[in-house]
């Protein structure tokens, strides 16, 4: 295979691993965000919960940082023209993000009931929003995102703030929050003790228990959902815009990957087992394992859905034949290269000292501490 | 066709929100650099008040951090939302250093610094000040690659336009890395973060020798504050001269508007120490100044040409002629990527295509095929950007430098006379002092970033051309937004900042009297290892103040 076509796949798949990255260290913060007022009854078990994540969140954070600033340069188009076509989504996704770290530092810096209870109100939205945002934006790459170019390549996108929250969009939405309380519930479990644990134990039996639900709903619906294809363009390996290629919009073609390789079944399939067998293991309290089973249930997923638009990452609905694919919104080979050897270095070391960072925290929050020690949460 | 109220939204939006991230981020470069140098000794010496110092400031850091980090993500993600066709363009290099940065250095640093704050009892003492090298370094490196990527904007190195992609596409890593405007900015940069945290502990020091608490932790503080601000200072001035050395030759019409140069002189140019440039006349009202001064302290030379703004000018109104064919071969190779002969006259006017965008603004609907003469000049007088506000911010900037050097100095002089408690009114005027190097680290940007105008990417791609394609509403939106947003962070935030301050440094066994009941079972069994208090005496005097 040629190099520049190899190192666009790879990055196809680097960037699968980033958003699964995202997903589960991001989602699993987010997870607990939503839940701080569903399963923290006192102050002391939602400071519990929130020191439980609390050495651990800025770094986890970085994951949504570095998969903005991996799609840029590796996906330049991609990032250029989802962030600006999505605009409004885009900001309340960043301002519910920014008001995150403030809560987390703040809220307990300041001992009265009230300021407690808005900070508290913050993490639920800037827990839940994002996640249902960062599944709508899938839901909307599934169905084709109104937008064109330019002679230039400058983008116009000509759909309203509203069409994104559509009925499909929704479903997406809420199934990845469901998987990120699932995430953040299994923690909880892991990270805490006695009521608060078994209130965290049975908020995640359910939130997987929907996400089960939504996605079959959703792999239903999808499998009825027309999609695009190819039919004339440019050699993969070479360089190409989104200017000088056709697609055709054919019903069923958000399946057409899976009926050519049945084999790909199983990265669904995947995603299915991770749930069930990740609700099992709660009710089974065995709370670690659930959690790494959450990994298969997000990479199975988003392996569904980045294989379901395969090769395209971000179609036009309304100029198909501008629909942006692996090939002609990816990086020059000379930047790929570059950005793989840094990966290469950079990623394996991030989980070595992030899973050392856990290392060092393990065990149980202790909430006695968290009342005599001043940097708490 | 592009929309000039909504680049000057998305400008005014950029730069602020910019700005403010820039409130937060000098500080955290600092403080980690001066927390890894008060821990070492910690570590070297094994005396307590050391640690305390370390948690103090810590304490501090984390305030502030939480802000650099969360505006920091409104970076992150502004290229894409407000700045789309720029990041199209050259996305292909600049997100690469972004991506590193994350990958490299921010990672690093939010990983360690929930260790740093939670890992003190978890860590051996040298794990832990391995934990917040990683915190400083982290913050620096994050720094160097934020830099790189501005130095590119600045003096676009190791990058090529390819016709068949129509972006910019990397050629050189190392020519982007090693640029030597991202080098010097980067050391300026972070050096200036130096200066920040030295006059904002010096600061927060001299209000508690002012009243008389926490004394030996204060008086400590304010000698490593004060000698780590000497040596930052001089750091600061001598890679600013650096970087004015280096933009004499790749921004000459940033440094001719610095200096309020119209017209090119005769070498050793004179240099205007004080001006009232007037822009619509292209002169001075008025100018002191001092001859044959500019062409040394500048080129380093005695004879080296410094061009001034109407011979800019007038080059640049040729590029722009020259460019106009470059821009209209791109539009058939769009369509074509291999139509031989739009490429040929692509090729044959490449090297100013960004000069024929230039024009596109002013040209009947846009197009740079129907520019008048009077639209190329037009163009042209754009390519000088605004010269009195530059000058001035500039100047104010470099008078900020020295006077906070001349601080310093006394400050090292007072502190190793051990007299510093006996200078009441130097130590209020330290307090007047913390605002000024923030002022300073913007009014750098300010002049750094004003100064490259028109150009988003220096003599490649205009600023007017990089911003997306939004409704006027949509950024008014997002401008409300914004500053809503970011007046209440700004309102919480000093008010923790203040409140951390008036309450001091954590008070082993419950001795903290800040006066909320919350605090005062804070206990030193968790953190403290056990120590005995050292100074409780210094927590009496617990009256909060007006002055901070």
């Amino acid at each position: 295979m040629e190099l520049y076509l190899g190192l666009k796949i790879l990055w196809w798949l680097l960037l699968g691993v980033l958003l699964l990255g995202l997903a589960v260290m991001v989602g699993m913060d987010m997870g607990v965000g939503a839940l701080l007022r569903i399963i923290g009854k006192t102050d002391l078990e939602r400071r519990s919960m929130l020191n439980a994540i609390g050495p651990h969140w800025d770094g986890n954070q970085v994951w949504f940082i570095l998969g903005g600033g991996a799609i840029f340069a590796a996906f330049p188009l991609i990032y250029a023209t989802a962030f600006s076509g999505l605009y409004v989504v885009m900001l309340l996704l960043l301002w519910s993000m920014i008001m995150r770290p403030l809560a987390f530092e703040y809220r307990s810096k300041i001992p009265t009931a009230q300021w407690r209870n808005i900070a508290d109100w913050v993490f639920l939205i800037s827990g839940a929003l994002p996640m249902i945002i960062y599944g709508a934006a899938m839901g909307n790459m599934l169905q084709g995102v109104p937008f064109h170019f330019d002679w230039d390549l400058r983008s116009y996108y000509t759909g309203s703030f509203i069409s994104l929250f559509n009925p499909f969009a929704i479903l997406a939405g809420l199934l990845s929050l469901a998987l990120a309380m699932y995430m953040g519930a299994a923690m909880m479990v892991i990270k805490t003790e006695g009521a608060l644990a078994a209130r965290a134990r049975a908020a995640g039996s359910v939130a997987v228990g929907v996400a089960i639900v939504l996605f079959a709903v959703g792999g239903v619906w999808v499998s009825q959902m027309s999609g695009y294809v190819l039919t004339h363009s440019v050699d993969p390996a070479l360089a190409q815009t989104p200017l000088t290629q056709t697609v055709a919009q054919v019903a069923g073609g958000l399946i057409a990957n899976y009926q050519a390789q049945p084999i790909l079944w199983g990265v669904p399939a995947v995603g299915f087992f991770g749930m069930i067998a990740g609700f099992l293991m709660l009710r089974v309290h065995r709370a670690g394992l659930a959690w790494w089973l959450g990994i298969l249930a997000w990479a199975g997923v988003l392996g569904a859905t980045a294989i379901s638009l395969f090769p395209f990452l971000m179609p036009s609905s309304t100029n198909p034949s501008q629909s942006l694919t692996i090939w002609n919104s990816i990086s020059s080979q000379t930047t790929l290269l570059w950005m793989t050897g840094f990966t290469a270095v950079f990623v394996p070391l991030i989980l070595w000292y992030t899973s050392w960072a856990f290392y060092v925290m393990r065990g149980k929050v202790d909430a006695r501490k968290i009342e005599q020690d001043p940097h708490a949460y | 066709m592009i929309n000039n109220t909504v680049v000057e939204l998305s400008r005014w939006q950029f730069a602020s929100t910019a700005l403010y991230h820039f409130l937060f981020v000098p500080l955290t470069l600092g403080l980690t650099v001066f927390l890894a140098a008060l821990e070492t000794v910690y570590v070297v010496t094994g005396k307590p008040i050391y640690r305390e110092m370390t948690q103090f400031w810590g304490k501090l850091l984390l305030i502030n951090f939480a802000l650099g980090v969360a505006t920091g993500l409104t970076m992150e993600f502004e290229f894409g939302t407000n700045w789309s066709f720029y990041s199209g363009f050259v996305g292909d290099i600049f997100g690469a250093p972004l991506a590193i940065e994350g990958l490299m250095a921010f990672f690093m640093e939010s990983t360690m610094i929930g260790l740093m704050i939670f890992g003190w009892d978890r860590l051996s003492r040298g794990q832990h000040l391995i934990v917040t090298y990683m915190v400083a370094l982290g913050s620096n490196l994050s720094a160097l690659w934020i830099l790189v990527a501005n130095g590119f904007m600045q003096d676009p190195q190791g990058a090529i336009f390819n016709p068949v992609t129509m972006r910019m596409e990397l050629q050189s890593f190392s020519a982007l890395i090693f640029s030597h405007d991202a080098q010097a900015k980067f050391v300026h940069t972070s050096i200036a973060g130096y200066v920040t945290a030295a006059i904002f502990v010096a600061g927060v020091s001299a209000f508690y020798l002012l009243k008389k608490r926490h004394l030996e932790i204060a008086k400590r503080s304010f000698r490593m504050a004060t000698i780590f601000g000497v040596l930052s200072t001089i750091g600061v001035i001598t890679l600013g001269d650096a970087l004015g050395f280096i933009g004499a030759h790749a921004q000459p019409a940033k440094i001719a508007a610095m200096e309020a140069m119209w017209e090119t002189e005769p070498a050793p140019a004179p240099f205007n120490l004080a001006a009232w440039p007037n822009q619509a006349k292209q002169e001075n009202t008025w100018a002191l100044q001092i001859p044959y001064l500019l062409t040394p302290l500048l080129t380093h030379t005695l004879d080296t040409k410094i061009p001034g703004i109407a011979e800019i000018e007038a080059d640049n109104a040729l590029r722009i002629k020259n460019g106009i064919p470059a821009v209209e071969a791109l539009k058939l190779l769009s369509a074509n990527p291999t139509d031989p002969v739009a490429m040929a006259q692509f090729k044959a006017h490449e090297k100013d295509l960004g000069y024929g965008f230039l024009v596109a603004r002013y040209a009947p609907d846009q197009d740079v095929s129907k520019a008048t003469e009077a639209d190329i000049a037009q163009a042209a007088k754009d390519t000088i950007p605004d010269v009195f506000a530059i000058y001035w911010v500039f100047r104010i900037m470099v008078a900020f430098a020295f006077l906070m050097l001349a601080f310093f100095v006394f400050g090292v002089i007072y502190s190793l006379r051990n007299e510093v408690e006996k200078h009441p009114v130097f130590l209020r005027f330290a307090l007047w002092m913390i605002p000024v190097p923030f002022l300073a680290c913007e009014m750098g940007w300010i002049t750094a970033e004003l100064g490259r105008q028109p150009w988003t990417v220096y003599n490649l791609l205009p600023t007017w051309m990089s911003a997306s394609s939004h409704s006027v509403s949509y950024m008014v939106f997002s401008l409300v937004g914004f500053v809503s947003l970011y007046t209440v962070f700004i309102v919480i935030e000093m008010y923790l900042m203040v409140r951390a301050i008036k309450q001091g440094p954590d008070a082993p066994h419950g001795a903290d009297a800040g006066g909320h009941g919350h605090d005062k079972t804070l206990g030193g069994s968790v953190l403290s290892g056990g120590y005995a208090p050292v100074h409780a005496k210094t927590y009496l005097n617990e009256q909060s103040s007006k002055e901070v």
